[in-house]
């Protein structure tokens, strides 16, 4: 059978999301976006520069008609901000998906959660496919539902920390508390964190900072395309259980006397 | 006239989002545009009047996490 993703509706070929920000310039972004195999591309919404029109733009180099573009509201701390980078970026015209998020704290980026459920729920109700970042809380998870959100995106760690996956176990909670799909966004570091979020079973991991600040953007994008894979493979495939004492995996039988 | 255009002074000549969008030589299809904290609809770009004094925001997709 297919494995297929489906979001509001839009099916994603790919389990591994890359965000477009920090990279050396455009054509490193394009280079690693394309090495990672992923449809799905994150970008934000800032001001046109008026006065240098020769600048090169993103989107010159992110094909919008072979990537799926999910705008994000990064660096809004409030509700009435967040909706208004939402519709902005709706009215840009590429599609109806959003990236929430409502940051709470400059220090560690985490999310506003009254703040969150809030835009949530006013932006689902204009149409909106909200796919809100939120921290690794299951009740949460479960209002975001409530709320009218398309999935729901708990960070594995701070953005831009490459702590990894620092409570799988609350993430193995949300994904049994939720009936959407699951994409952890934020805090990977490297293949392996990828990997483990997908073993646990979430539906994708986002990532930035981890393919954009490695000495070697292109190769971490490959890597985290391979972990991607490994990792989905492994929980479908269904790892053995845990325990304490050996199992010899040689026959007894035949052995010398 | 004078607009506030993305958080400088600005002087155009153009009365609609349209024209200003023209009189800027941006062609990309990928902006949206705000007058006075307004998002204007895509279909309603053209024809948005602006006058003397009105705050615009042009804004574009740019690298983001």
């Amino acid at each position: 059978m297919e494995d297929k993703l489906i979001i509001g509706g839009i099916e994603f070929k790919s389990r591994l999301w890359v965000g477009t920000g920090k990279y050396k310039d455009f054509e490193e972004t394009a280079k690693a976006v394309q090495a990672s195999g992923t449809d799905v591309v994150t970008v934000a919404v800032r001001r046109i520069n008026i006065f240098d029109r020769k600048s090169p733009n993103l989107l010159d180099y992110i094909d919008p008609n072979k990537y799926k573009i999910l705008p994000n509201t990064a660096g809004c701390y409030t509700v009435e901000e967040a909706l208004r980078y939402a519709r902005l970026a709706r009215e840009a015209g590429i599609s109806d998906m959003i990236k929430l998020e409502v940051i709470g704290d400059e220090k560690t980026l985490f999310p506003d959660i009254c703040g969150l459920l809030k835009a949530t729920e006013i932006l689902a109700k204009e149409g909106f496919i909200v796919l809100p970042y939120t921290n690794d809380d299951p009740v949460t998870a479960k209002r975001l539902v409530d709320a009218g959100a398309a999935a729901v995106m708990p960070l594995g760690a701070p953005i831009g920390s490459g702590l990894g996956i620092r409570n799988p176990y609350n993430i193995k909670i949300i994904l049994e508390s939720v009936p959407l799909p699951v994409v952890v966004d934020a805090g990977v570091g490297t293949a392996s964190d990828v990997t483990v979020a997908m073993e646990l079973g979430c539906d994708a991991v986002l990532v930035n900072t981890g393919i954009a600040g490695a000495k070697d953007p292109i190769s971490m994008a490959k890597a985290m395309k391979h972990a991607v894979i490994a990792g989905r493979l492994a929980y479908k495939a269904g790892r053995i259980p845990k325990k304490l004492y050996a199992t010899a995996s040689s026959p007894i039988e035949g052995m010398l006397t | 006239m004078k607009i506030r255009l993305n958080g400088e002074e600005y002087e155009t000549k153009a009365d609609t989002v349209g024209k200003l969008l023209d009189e800027l030589k941006i062609f990309h299809k990928r902006v949206a545009v705000e007058v006075n904290l307004n998002v204007i609809k895509r279909n309603e770009l053209k024809n948005f009047p602006i006058k003397e004094g009105d705050v615009v925001e042009i804004v574009n997709f740019v690298g983001g996490g």
